[in-house]
């Protein structure tokens, strides 16, 4: 074990993960290559993006861009904790619904910015849901529809 | 190699005078150090969960505001809003949601970045910035902090622990506007901040501008328009010494002659915007979404 390598635990999704990694890892790769999931994707690795946004304690973070070993004690929430008991998320079904997934890079990333915005304003306008969303880049849909797929989840 | 999550400040200035670089947010440490523009420093210190770092405080003497409060917090705080609207709006307008959720006041001043949001906003406000060492604290003005495109006069031990405002007086305000090309995930192209204090007979008593993205660093404009109405003669000549005064360069964004020419449009809205907030009109944070400055939807 080198120096840069630094025991920590990090809680994902409600269970906690024992882990050695390099101080100097992002919270993505290690959420993907170490804990194994692999929902949230690496689209920029520039904080541009918004494909590897997860929750930390409850805030939309783009993962890409921050330290893995900052994340110790923090609850980090992926889009693999939205389904609870094999049953889909209000805002993946009316996602899929509304017709708001074409490729599905941008759409792990979006659903965590839009759990987050509806986790703290129940009832956010079209223009907060608009600012809510606002870092995360889809290519495909236009948005249209995965605003409409929000302002349903309501 | 070194990493250590710090729980006060004297922790922090220890771990600092050890040679480690202090980490809050990250969004410009980690995303500096990758595409091959840098690598990590090889001792770190993070400084998010230093309670005192965190404090938000006003009293007779003005505003605290610690080092690793975030945009979030700034551009929702109801005192700020209220007394301070230019470093709100600044504020509101940096990165998107995430972004605005992990950077802090601190890591955007301390960046040095000529295009910071916050810098112009805390300039005009006529702020002061405490840095802390293993040897003492000092206090310096901010206007004494920037040295030069992404750096600072801190020394390498010295951590950015708190930004003080003098109290806003009555019949003053504030605004901060910038070009942008789009509404999110941008970085200013050209940013004005002002701060204004009227006379009863709605002249100027006292007016600051500060520009950002159009020099070094974040830059002061020279004005001599105390006692005249604002008009738009008043709000012209404003503009003029905003785009005489610019130095700017040339780069992806925009070219030189371009932030010239619009450092001074935004320069007067700036103050066009901080003049009616003083005159009691309420103007929603940011200012740039509520007037239609910048990129429209």
């Amino acid at each position: 074990m080198t120096a840069s390598v630094v025991a920590v635990k990090l809680r994902v999704n409600g269970t906690e993960y024992p882990l050695a990694i390099d101080m100097t890892r992002n919270l993505l790769g290690v959420i993907r290559d170490d804990v194994g999931l692999t929902g949230t994707k690496e689209g920029c690795d520039d904080c541009e993006c918004g494909a590897c946004m997860v929750l930390l304690d409850g805030q939309p973070v783009n993962s890409c861009s921050y330290l893995a070993v900052q994340a110790q004690g923090r609850e980090i929430r992926t889009v693999e904790g939205l389904m609870v008991d094999n049953k889909m998320h209000t805002l993946q079904a009316n996602i899929l619904e509304a017709g708001g997934v074409q490729c599905g890079f941008c759409t792990p990333g979006m659903l965590m910015s839009a759990c987050a915005l509806l986790e703290r304003n129940p009832n956010p306008t079209r223009e907060e849901i608009q600012i809510g969303i606002s870092g995360n880049l889809c290519r495909c849909t236009g948005y249209a529809r995965i605003i409409e797929a929000i302002e349903r989840s309501i | 190699m070194s990493f250590l999550i710090a729980r006060s400040i004297e922790d922090a200035v220890t771990a600092l005078a050890e040679g480690a670089r202090p980490v809050a947010g990250g969004s410009d440490l980690v995303v500096g150090a990758r595409h091959g523009a840098g690598t990590l420093p090889s001792k770190l210190v993070a400084i998010d969960r230093i309670r005192e770092l965190k404090v938000l405080q006003f009293d007779d003497t003005g505003c605290t505001i610690g080092a690793g409060v975030t945009h979030a917090q700034l551009m929702t705080d109801a005192r700020i809003v209220q007394h301070y609207p230019a470093l709100a709006d600044a504020s509101a307008l940096v990165g998107s949601p995430s972004t605005r959720n992990v950077g802090t006041l601190g890591g955007n001043i301390m960046n040095g970045s000529p295009a910071m949001d916050t810098g112009a906003p805390l300039l005009v406000l006529n702020a002061a910035v405490e840095l802390r060492s293993q040897s003492g604290q000092r206090q310096l003005p901010i206007a004494a902090l920037w040295s030069g495109p992404g750096t600072t006069t801190a020394a390498a031990g010295e951590l950015c622990t708190a930004v003080f405002l003098p109290p806003a007086g009555e019949r003053s305000s504030s605004a901060y506007v910038r070009l942008e090309y789009r509404r999110a995930m941008e970085i200013a192209v050209a940013g004005a901040a002002a701060s204004i204090t009227l006379n009863a007979d709605g002249t100027i008593a006292a007016l600051n501008v500060a520009l950002a993205a159009v020099g070094p660093t974040i830059m002061s404009v020279e004005l001599d328009v105390a006692g005249r109405p604002i008009d738009d003669a008043t709000l012209a000549l404003v503009a003029q010494a905003a785009s005489t005064q610019a130095r700017p360069i040339s780069d992806l964004r925009a070219s030189d002659t371009y932030r010239r020419h619009t450092i001074g449009v935004m320069a007067r809205r700036a103050v066009d915007a901080a003049a009616r907030r003083a005159n009691g009109e309420l103007i929603a944070v940011p200012v740039n979404r509520t007037l239609g400055i910048g990129a429209s939807s």
